[in-house]
């Protein structure tokens, strides 16, 4: 592959990630569908990852927010979450198509959001088994379609993609063979989302928890905070060398990269309970709760007080 | 009472004609939402006139929500004068008039916070009656977007499981005679009828909490007659005065028709 090519592309990538920093919000909207080739980071061997953008959905960046990739064994491969949108997703099959002949055999579709997964649609041509948690048809059914609309409000019309219903569903745990090469596939109780899946890469000791894993990037609670918490214990037992964070940089060390949400999360548990007991209001606690963490992570205030309201919500029936 | 709720039906059909057929009124200018209230003011109350609420009765909302499905409010109602009743108005949503409160003989009508559901940019307005008849208004403007499409919970049948559940506690210290606020928390999904499921293709039926009874040894603290823009798991902090000993009595109709009550020892054991 050329590097040159690579790297002007990534240059581009942040070029435009700041020319939307600072223009004006109502950009022009482009009317084709442009798929370009990733930069993308080879965390393990034949794990590849793209980097998402520490931003919201912007016209620009197509929803390209979601760190996503894929994976290639000996006879096919596996995405790992198919992108923030159709034009996300579409990029992804090219970036793959350059690196490899192999067939896509699976679109793995970590979760609910479609930061993570609008980009599916991008993939129906290779017939792939769209794998998912087998409580993410049930969520999509809820909310495939506000999400669609929502997306297209932000990236134009026809921009966002179909939703993709999943075909292979897991229960409790799956695996999935490319050749050599097994995933072995969790379905989580309540955690980030209520239907959370986890990918381990064997050959490799690579875990990919999506967004079970939030690093420097503020996590977004969306299921169950004491839930999380017990998920993320649960995969800080998991014998791996690295995890690939759903947003952060593409890879860290395992179990120790996942110290600073475990921290953050149980910072909102702790001071969320403090506030219920003392008799603060949700809109005092929404305030107070966790603002020592706030110089830590990116778009903290974009995301924290939808998080204390969330974990606030849950806790006032407990006490 | 009948031609209020007559009316609100009606606003209901009207915007969610308006609801389905694009995005939100999101751009909406200044001069449309002036309209919009104009509309609702002559509807909800006809041929009465609207004082500016200056110095009797302020509203406080965060100026974009955190969460559109779950926005708190405050309502401050210390100017002096004895209020009968205040009413909620949320412009933009597609039931318009979200709550009525009626207060009794037992209410401390000075403060009152409640979460609702907003569905997109809009004014909103709180109108306190005073017991002379007359009407203040005060309004906020707030962003937020989809709380009224947006799931009601991450499981539907889960969140009927535990329907009709309350929970009652009081802020600061207890005084006989003195006022006090009180909290209450409801466990009801407040379904909207607007949750479609894409697989049928049929809505969540709409089951909603249309009125809660407060009292205090038998004496009034409010009536609530209120709608889909009521959280769910609605939660209420009212003021009310109480004597050394008593029993609060909530009791919360929906319509489905099905009743919940629950009576709370004040101050409990």
């Amino acid at each position: 592959m050329a590097d040159g090519l690579l790297m002007t592309r990534r240059r581009a990538l942040l070029s435009g990630a700041c020319a939307c920093l600072c223009s004006v919000r109502a950009l022009p909207q482009r009317t084709q569908s442009a798929a370009r080739v990733f930069a993308m980071e080879e965390v393990a061997a034949g794990i590849h990852v793209r980097r998402g953008l520490d931003e919201d959905a912007t016209t620009r960046n197509e929803d390209g927010i979601a760190n996503i990739g894929f994976i290639v064994g000996r006879d096919c491969v596996a995405v790992i979450d198919p992108g923030g949108s159709l034009n996300d997703g579409q990029s992804l099959r090219a970036t793959i198509r350059q690196a490899t002949r192999l067939p896509i055999r699976y679109v793995v579709m970590s979760h609910v959001h479609p930061d993570h997964i609008f980009g599916a649609a991008a993939f129906e041509e290779d017939k792939p088994q769209f794998v998912g948690h087998a409580r993410l048809p049930r969520a999509l059914a809820l909310r495939g379609e506000y999400y669609r609309k929502r997306l297209e409000e932000v990236l134009g019309k026809e921009r966002a993609g179909p939703v993709v219903t999943p075909t292979m569903l897991v229960q409790d745990h799956a695996e999935v063979d490319l050749g050599g090469r097994v995933l072995a596939l969790t379905a989580h109780g309540i955690a980030h989302t209520d239907c959370d899946l986890s990918v381990i890469d064997r050959a490799t000791g690579t875990l990919l928890p999506a967004d079970l894993l939030f690093v420097r990037r503020v996590p977004a609670l969306d299921g169950s905070l004491k839930g999380w918490l017990k998920q993320l214990g649960a995969l800080q037992a998991v014998r791996a060398r690295r995890a690939v964070p759903g947003h952060g940089p593409t890879s860290v060390d395992w179990p120790t990269g996942g110290q600073d949400l475990e921290r953050y999360l149980s910072t909102v548990l702790r001071e969320t309970k403090a506030a219920i007991t003392k008799g603060m209001d949700l809109d005092a606690a929404v305030q107070t709760v966790a603002q020592g963490e706030r110089s830590r992570w990116k778009l903290f205030d974009d995301y924290n007080g939808h998080n204390v309201t969330q974990a606030f919500k849950e806790l006032e029936w407990d006490q | 009472m009948g031609s209020v709720r007559y009316l609100l039906l009606a606003a209901l059909v009207v915007s969610m004609a308006q609801f389905c057929v694009g995005p939100a009124y999101a751009d909406d200018d200044e001069a449309a939402r002036a309209d919009r209230w104009k509309d609702l003011q002559q509807a909800i109350f006809p041929g009465r006139p609207l004082k500016d609420g200056g110095g009797l009765i302020r509203l406080d909302a965060p100026p974009r929500a955190l969460d559109a499905a779950l926005v708190p409010i405050t309502i401050d109602m210390t100017g002096g004068k004895r209020v009968k009743g205040v009413y909620v108005v949320i412009d933009g949503n597609p039931s318009p008039l979200a709550a009525h409160f009626t207060f009794g003989p037992k209410a401390d009508p000075s403060s009152l916070k409640m979460r609702v559901r907003v569905d997109q940019y809009t004014n909103m307005h709180a109108i306190a009656e005073t017991q002379d008849g007359q009407l203040f208004v005060a309004t906020k403007f707030v962003k937020a977007a989809g709380g009224c499409s947006a799931p009601a919970g991450a499981d539907d049948d889960a969140a009927l499981e535990d329907i009709g559940r309350m929970k009652l506690h009081l802020i600061g210290d207890f005084a006989a005679g003195k006022s006090e606020q009180a909290v209450l928390m409801v466990r009801h999904p407040n379904f909207n009828g607007m949750q479609m499921n894409q697989i049928t293709r049929y809505y969540t039926p709409p089951r909603f909490i249309r009125t809660i009874d407060a009292t205090y040894e038998g004496g009034s603290i409010f009536h609530l007659d209120s709608d889909i823009s009521l959280s769910t798991d609605p939660v209420i902090t009212f003021g009310f005065v109480p004597q050394a000993k008593g029993q609060m009595k909530i009791i919360v109709r929906d319509s489905k028709d099905a009743t919940f009550d629950h009576s709370f020892a004040v101050p409990g054991v």
